[in-house]
């Protein structure tokens, strides 16, 4: 695959008034456009400017992600766009809640696995387990993924949260 | 009562005043439940005037066509629920041509929302995708300052239209008014980018002069910049030597006459044009899109040039074609820049490649691709239109039109000298545009001549706005090309679906003379190629609105045309042109 045509995730943070209707207009631009998303958070980050930060995950050609980009900067309330996958080093992580249920050694081998992975434990029943897990995505997968086999019942997960390294703000 | 209470007045009240200090004189609307506060606010008042439409759609229409032909913004004002969504072509036609609109829709009392109460409609949610930006105003308070918000919004960057949802509790409750801010309104969040990189200017330059086939590919966002701009793109390309092409939006940005205008581009655009794109080395592209319209086959667009784009919107830049040297700013001050680096750099152009590639176009120009065969039996259209231009060339006049192949021969054979002359719905491609349009256009300048070139499938979507034409006494003329077909369908069903004509049949046609009659207009109707120009001009006397009904040949169709899926070096010239069976599978699937 060419380098024009090969699909990419990128992590793309995007500082927007909190005003009624802004994630409805995000939402709305990607479905309306035909763009993917692959995970979205959103959630005030400055009260006193009444300012949300939305991380978007997505995918797409060079081309596409440009384009995104660009009509996200369109909409009225948006301040800043910025793409953390192509702007330099930054963090990304999830969190994720997973209860598995079962006894004996498979109850015994999920609460081992949890302490590898620093899940902790936030709710427990004699036959069950809520376990709280952060990381990046692939941790968090895995982490799924293992339980799958130990009694695994019910997953939600936050989708997933991006900051630049570094000293700088968005 | 403190002073502040004293100085309140109604939300609908500070809706007109915002509207005044907008420097709004005309408002196009319909009254209903939810706005009645608004209609009582306007009886008891005389600047603003309204004009009452028919129909909503042909409310907004109206207001593009003031827009479109003053640079002003254009208001529109409906009711909750079935204005709102029958405003929604309108919102769509003016955001994908780029029209600055305000459109103030009633909405149910703040306490009903969500209650499925009458008349109800999520009118921000229905119009979220087709308007720049909305606005739910929940409290009086917000009313005045979202107002002027809104025009902002509409008239800057690139324009767009904006809907203000107002709930009537809203506008019954009072309050202080807000005035306009004295200097530049700023936005805390959206900053449109009008002045160019004068890193990027110098690259222009650059590349410009050293271009040996170079083509000039303007449209509508010369317009949107004001009068100015087309005047500064025309010096340019005079400066130049280069030759021109418009867009369909575009057309009057540069003069038509003039001998560097190679005509309209694109699907219907002529020969020279398209070839001129297709084989240039550097294209200058200022305020056009790379529409699909415009580029045919993408893979096949314009293959050995370098790609200079200018464009008020970066979401424009590399959506379609990938360009070289992308410029983002106001057509205008980007054309004022590069005229400036002009002349200060004085570049040597290289006129030897210069004079053969005019050489090579003119050769194109001789095929002559608009030439139709004429008949002294039957009226070919494209006969119509060029009588009808030669009757009114030397009048101060405004075109509109619908959507259709009577469309395409308009902007072919109209030739248009300035600016803001031709209203057309280019991007959403809406069949009842052009009349109510007219109409607008007839408002902002009274004694102008304003003709509808019409379709006798297109006119009919919007034909009750000839009440309205009656009411205020507006002489706009319809000049329908009546072929009896949809001759666009038509002309795609004989090309691509072997020719069936499936619905294309303009069965049941209403006789238009009893039609105007009826309506109080006037109509005529001419089937006779020898009394043509005695109709056109009767027609140009009439100080009413006129209906002509012109009956022209059922079967011609629009050339030159690139079949969808072709590139630009493979038009067709003619219904002779051998390529005709060559339309691929992958073309038929596109629109």
């Amino acid at each position: 695959m060419s380098k024009d045509s090969a699909i990419v995730a990128h992590t793309i943070s995007v500082l927007v008034a909190n005003e009624p209707g802004i994630l409805a207009r995000v939402v709305g631009l990607f479905s309306g456009r035909g763009y993917n998303i692959e995970s979205l958070t959103v959630a005030e980050t400055n009260a006193k400017e009444s300012q949300s930060r939305i991380t978007i995950v997505t995918k797409g050609t060079p081309m596409i992600i440009e384009q995104i980009k660009a009509q996200l900067d369109r909409l009225v309330p948006v301040y800043r766009v910025r793409d953390l996958t192509v702007e330099g080093p930054h963090i990304e992580r999830e969190l994720a809640l997973v209860k598995v249920k079962g006894v004996g050694e498979k109850r015994v081998e999920a609460l081992r696995l949890a302490d590898v992975f620093r899940a902790k434990v936030i709710d427990a029943k004699s036959d069950s387990f809520v376990f709280e897990v952060t990381g990046n995505t692939d941790k968090v997968q895995t982490f799924i993924g293992l339980m799958e086999s130990l009694g695994l019942v019910d997953v939600v997960r936050t989708g997933i949260v991006a900051m630049s390294r570094g000293g700088e703000a968005l | 009562m403190t002073k502040s209470e004293e100085s309140a007045t109604t939300g609908a009240d500070l809706l007109v005043k915002a509207l005044i200090d907008e420097e709004v004189e005309v408002v196009f609307g319909y009254p209903g439940g939810a706005v009645l506060p608004i209609y009582d606010s306007l009886f008891k008042q005389n600047r603003l005037r309204h004009i009452l439409v028919r129909h909503e759609q042909a409310a907004v229409h109206a207001a593009e066509g003031y827009a479109r032909s003053t640079g002003k913004v254009g208001v529109v004002l409906v009711t909750s629920g079935p204005g709102a969504t029958n405003a929604v072509t309108g919102l769509t036609d003016a955001l994908m041509d780029s029209i600055p609109i305000v459109c103030l829709t009633g909405q149910v009392p703040t306490h009903l929302i969500g209650n499925d109460a009458f008349q109800e409609a999520d009118t921000t949610g229905i119009t979220r995708p087709c308007t720049k930006h909305n606005y739910l105003v929940k409290a009086v308070s917000d009313l005045a300052r979202t107002v002027h918000e809104a025009f902002y919004v509409a008239r800057s960057g690139r324009p767009g239209p904006v809907v203000i949802d107002l709930p009537k509790d809203v506008l019954m409750n009072k309050h202080e008014y807000t005035a306009p801010p004295k200097v530049a309104m700023t936005h805390k969040s959206y900053r449109p980018q009008t002045q160019p990189d004068p890193k990027k200017i110098e690259q222009a330059i650059e590349m410009i002069a050293k271009a040996k086939r170079p083509v000039f590919y303007a449209g509508g966002g010369i317009i949107n910049a004001g009068p100015k701009a087309s005047k500064l793109l025309t010096q340019f390309v005079h400066l130049t030597g280069y030759p021109i092409t418009n867009t369909l939006m575009g057309l009057g940005a540069f003069p038509a006459s003039d001998k560097q205008f190679l005509g309209m581009l694109g699907m219907h655009g002529t020969y020279e044009a398209n070839l001129a794109m297709h084989g240039c080395d550097v294209m200058i592209n200022i305020g056009a899109r790379f529409d699909d319209r415009i580029t045919g086959n993408l893979t096949k667009f314009s293959p050995g040039s370098k790609k200079i784009h200018v464009d008020i919107d970066p979401s424009s830049i590399n959506k379609n074609v990938r360009v070289d040297l992308a410029i983002v700013g106001d057509a205008g001050i980007v054309l004022e820049e590069l005229l400036k680096a002009w002349k200060a750099k004085q570049p040597k152009v290289d006129q030897k490649a210069l004079k053969a590639w005019w050489a090579e176009i003119d050769g194109w120009r001789g095929r002559n691709c608009l030439a139709y065969t004429p008949s002294k039996q039957v009226i070919k259209p494209q006969y119509a239109l060029e009588r009808l231009y030669h009757h009114i060339k030397d009048k101060d006049h405004y075109i509109t039109t619908e959507v259709g192949q009577h469309q395409m021969w308009a902007a072919q054979f109209l030739k248009f000298e300035q600016p803001n002359r031709w209203m057309t719905s280019g991007g959403l491609g809406t069949m009842g545009y052009g009349f109510p349009a007219a109409l607008g256009v007839q408002i902002a300048h009274p004694e102008a001549l304003v003709i509808d070139v019409a379709g006798e499938a297109s006119i009919l979507m919007n034909i009750q706005e000839l009440s309205t034409a009656a009411q205020y006494r507006l002489p706009v003329k319809i000049f329908v090309l009546n072929n009896h077909y949809m001759g666009m369908v038509r002309q795609w069903q004989e090309l691509l679906h072997g020719g069936r004509y499936s619905e294309s049949y303009s069965e049941s046609l209403p006789d238009f003379v009893k039609v105007a009659d009826a309506f109080g207009a006037k109509g005529l109707r001419c089937d006779d190629p020898a009394k043509l120009d005695d109709t056109i001009k009767e027609m140009i006397e009439l100080k009413h609105p006129v209906i002509v009904d012109v009956i022209v040949d059922e079967k011609e169709n629009c050339f030159p045309m690139i079949p969808s899926g072709a590139a630009h070096n493979e038009m067709l010239l003619g219904p002779d042109d051998k390529q005709s069976a060559k339309v691929s599978e992958e073309g038929m699937v596109l629109v």
